[in-house]
């Protein structure tokens, strides 16, 4: 195309995916609600804009085939075909060809003989649905009835008056004509130029052009139409069904800017009337014209023009309210690009910090009003980083959604009945972490699918609902988000993960081990990487990747399964951009964030534990035994601790640990910043902070902080081959 | 006043684009002349508010807060093997932009001092030896004659390389715990 279009491109295809996206949606909502004729318009919508849009852009292909669904898709709407499942199930393969084709116009590829031979195959399957009814022959016949001479033949007529600023809008009246050649057959095209000015007098960016178009096509008029719904309040069309009688070209002729003989010209040249036709009539006109002895003036014209179809009609006012739907929509939301709105969330944290610099500064001096001003500032600030933080969060809802057609498909694939359930759609975290959690949430979904839930044979013979239940839920807990796939499956075979296990070598014979920690071995890399697993009952094939992709998140995973009601895989993850309120601890000269939302209690370290240190590293916490981490060891800060140390008992994940620290200083809200590559290897720290002094805070892993201890001590205790009492209690933390 | 005289020579070389990078920030460290290409040097500041990241190697001294960005500083002088940068009134951090990976992270390097920016011509730098120098022989870009003295260029992206800090911190976190556990035990 001769614009450069690169930019809009990428609009378009961008618009297109969210597009395809409703329209999936749409269409798994009408495989539950059949009737439901909002989820049609949906899906029809889109449709149309997607084939509209790529018109604009000259990819015939997507045109082409999109067109033929949309037809389709328009029967549905007009209640000539009935939903059903074979016909839902084309829609999406149609759906799917779409992005397909989409993918490779992005990609500047060629369509490969799959992907052709797929369209077609789709094509064929589409024409069988549309039957041999054709539209305009139901429309005609009122027309019929109003007498006059009625012509021959299944040509549209259409006048096409470019307005002067079409070029100047970005539209370009090659690409709308070259659409319209896709609802049919272009039977002959003239060029009206009568509107060019002298060339001195001409504006280069100015569209003086016309056209007489003569269509042969069995769409209607509101689609016909619909190829100029975007420059439709840029020019003139008038659009003349086949068979329209002489009468109305003759209107159509007056109506027009152009000479009234020239046009009569054209028309005959067109094939739209004959010579002798437009002779007589015009003779009549003329003859009524003058008795009348005025004109006729252009409003009656309007009038007399009653032969607008009452569909046509109805379709204007959807048209309209679509248009208006859209625009509300269009309100609610704005695409930003994420760089700027790291840029921005970044600008507001220099912010807080300068702010908290003039607080201070104003309580050193003691200036009331000052302190008062500054108050309100810092207040204010608080707020827009609040907003600025929420701008990138995203509910988890439009990941979950995506899998109703993973489990449609796959259900399908393994013959068997399973429905979804999705619980916690709203709950928000940070766009990066959505990105990211797609493939690994797709392959637990597949394996519990595949492996989690029984035939339904099996099923009734356990004396479970046939229907087997795949939940998806999602919901914060101590500063991270948990995310939960389940299935009410038969669960994992204890022994023979066991068995697999110590076979490979993974545990040793003689290990006792807990039934979780034997459930979540088969998250261990070569557990899993033959084919003698698909003969265990259990699931397997690729967990290990993606406890991987997890742990690449700074997330954990686990699992949880009960011999015949089935397995929960729980997936733990870091809010990273997140608001999180955090506990400030000082150890040394530094300053660590504990997130707020996993300290219980702070309590002081007794000397008498103190003295202890070497030998032990629990207390007495009322009754109960509180392993501790002393962080001044654990980081080895030099130098002797301050007179006094607090514990500050943390909880995660159901376990409880103590943090042993030199100083407390507060609660402090903060913004995580990622620490950069350097430091992506570093367990026990997940990210850093700034404080009011501008100094840099680094905020707590717990977890991983907790796990790295208890490791080391194991090490120690394997090396000294023996396992004394803080082994223990260490264990009782695992 | 180091930021000033790298502004000033930033303009410089844009004036003359096309033509090869030959100007070079000079300083000092243990006693030795170093050298970076002007072009990879974002800013100099002075040395301080630094947080120390722990269960790190040696050479990676923390992170400090430029402008809101947290950036990690790199100890030259025990990235070379040698020891610690002593702490002065002149000791200053350079921020350096380092390309891995066609991603650009910055990073700070903790210099003795800062001397000044020198033009040295492509033909007054001779490739590094292959052994004299104790330092990494991939850290070396060239040594630069300056009135008949050596100057060590240094490769900022070998120097730098995130790719190989990660994995040399990730060695010694694994290593270190043991040291110390039966140090506490």
């Amino acid at each position: 195309m001769s614009l450069d279009l690169g930019d809009a491109l990428q609009t378009f295809f961008a618009e297109s995916r969210s597009l395809l996206q409703e329209m999936e949606e749409g269409l798994l909502r009408l495989e539950t609600a059949p009737d439901d004729a909002e989820a049609v318009n949906a899906v029809f919508r889109a449709a149309h804009t997607i084939k509209g849009s790529s018109g604009l852009f000259g990819l015939d292909d997507i045109v082409a085939f999109t067109h033929k669904a949309e037809s389709v898709l328009d029967r549905v709407r007009n209640g000539e075909l009935a939903l059903n499942e074979g016909l839902i199930g084309l829609f999406l393969g149609c759906r799917d060809h779409i992005e397909r084709l989409l993918d490779i116009t992005a990609d500047g590829t060629e369509m490969d003989a799959d992907t052709r031979h797929q369209g077609e195959a789709l094509a064929a399957q589409l024409g069988q649905c549309m039957g041999p009814a054709a539209l305009p022959a139901e429309t005609e016949a009122p027309l019929q009835s109003l007498g006059g001479g009625r012509m021959a033949g299944d040509t549209w007529h259409i006048s096409l008056r470019f307005g002067r600023d079409v070029l100047k809008n970005g539209m370009d009246p090659l690409s709308f004509i070259r659409y319209l050649g896709t609802l049919g057959e272009i039977a002959h095209l003239t060029t009206l130029d009568d509107a060019l000015p002298a060339a001195a007098a001409m504006d280069p960016e100015c569209c003086y052009l016309g056209f007489e178009i003569r269509l042969r096509s069995e769409a209607d008029k509101a689609r016909i139409e619909g190829v100029f719904e975007f420059v439709r309040d840029d020019c003139q069309l008038h659009i003349l069904p086949p068979g329209s009688r002489v009468a109305d070209y003759i209107e159509l002729i007056e109506m027009l800017p152009e000479n009234n003989s020239r046009l009569g010209e054209i028309l005959v040249a067109c094939g739209a009337v004959t010579q002798r036709e437009l002779d007589e009539s015009l003779a009549l006109q003329a003859c009524e014209n003058a008795r009348e002895e005025a004109p006729q003036p252009l409003g009656e014209i309007l009038v007399g023009r009653q032969i607008v179809q009452p569909e046509l009609v109805d379709a204007a006012l959807t048209k309209q309210k679509e248009v208006r739907l859209r625009q509300t929509q269009e309100a609610r939301f704005i695409r930003v690009h994420a760089d700027k709105l790291d840029e921005l969330i970044n600008l507001v944290g220099e912010l807080v910090i300068a702010g908290a610099g003039a607080t201070l500064l104003a309580q050193r001096q003691g200036n009331g009003a000052m302190q008062e001003a500054s108050a309100l500032v810092s207040r204010l600030v608080e707020e827009i980083r609040g907003g600025a933080l929420r701008l990138r969060m995203v509910p988890i809802g439009e990941t979950f959604s995506r899998f109703q057609r993973v489990v449609r498909d796959v259900s399908k694939e393994l013959g068997k009945d399973i429905e979804l359930v999705v619980t916690g759609a709203e709950t928000e975290l940070d766009k990066s972490v959505v990105e990211k959690i797609g493939d690994p949430l797709t392959h637990l979904v597949r394996n519990s699918m595949d492996h989690g839930i029984e035939s339904a044979e099996v099923r009734a013979s356990r004396g479970k609902p046939a229907k087997g239940k795949l939940r998806l839920n999602a919901y914060h807990d101590s500063g991270s988000i948990v995310i939960e796939v389940g299935d009410d499956g038969g669960g994992l075979n204890r022994d023979r993960i066991l068995g697999k296990a110590i076979e490979r070598g993974i545990v040793g014979a003689n290990q006792s081990l807990s039934d979780r920690e034997i459930y979540n071995l088969i998250f261990e890399a070569g557990f899993s990487t033959a084919d003698q697993v698909s003969n265990l009952s259990g699931r397997g094939v690729g967990m290990d990747v993606v406890r991987r992709n997890i742990e690449a998140l700074r997330g954990t995973v686990e699992l949880d399964s009960t011999p015949g009601e089935g397995t929960t895989v729980r997936i733990r993850l870091p809010l990273t951009l997140a608001i999180i309120d955090g506990f400030l601890v000082g150890v040394g000269d530094s300053a660590y964030v504990v997130p707020l939302e996993m300290v219980l209690e702070c309590v002081e370290l007794s000397d008498v534990d103190r003295q202890a240190l070497a030998l032990r590293a629990y207390v007495n916490l009322r009754g109960e035994v509180l392993p501790f981490v002393r962080l001044r060891d654990h980081f080895e800060v030099d130098g002797h601790g301050t007179r006094r140390e607090n514990i500050v008992v943390v909880h995660y994940a159901g376990h409880k640990a103590g943090l042993v620290v030199d100083q407390l200083m507060g609660e402090f809200q903060t913004v995580i910043k990622p620490l950069g590559k350097m430091f992506s290897k570093v367990k026990g720290i997940s990210g850093s902070t700034i404080l009011g002094t501008g100094d840099v805070a680094l905020i707590l892993d717990v977890p991983s902080l907790v796990q790295q201890a208890a490791a080391r001590e194991a090490g120690l205790n394997r090396e000294a081959g023996q396992s004394g009492p803080a082994d223990r209690a260490t264990a009782s933390v695992q | 006043m180091g930021a000033l005289v790298e502004r000033g020579n930033r303009q410089m070389v844009v004036e003359k684009e096309d033509e090869e990078q030959n100007q070079y920030l000079t300083f000092q460290l243990g006693g030795e002349m170093f050298a970076i290409g002007i072009l990879n040097i974002k800013e100099i500041i002075e040395y301080g508010s630094l947080t120390e990241v722990p269960m790190m190697p040696e050479f990676i001294r923390g992170v400090i807060n430029l402008r809101g960005s947290v950036v990690p500083v790199v100890d030259l002088s025990a990235r070379f093997g040698r020891k610690r940068t002593e702490i002065t009134r002149r000791t200053c951090i350079v921020i350096i932009e380092v390309e891995t990976n066609d991603e650009r992270h910055d990073v700070g390097v903790v210099v003795d001092s800062v001397s000044e920016v020198l033009e040295i011509a492509a033909g007054e730098i001779e490739p590094p030896p292959s052994f004299g120098t104790r330092i990494r022989a991939d850290f070396i870009h060239g040594m630069g004659k300056v009135n008949g003295k050596f100057v060590i260029i240094l490769s900022v992206n070998n120097v730098l390389s995130l790719d190989d800090l990660a994995m040399l911190e990730h060695a010694t976190v694994a290593d270190v715990p043991l040291l110390m556990e039966s140090a506490g035990a």
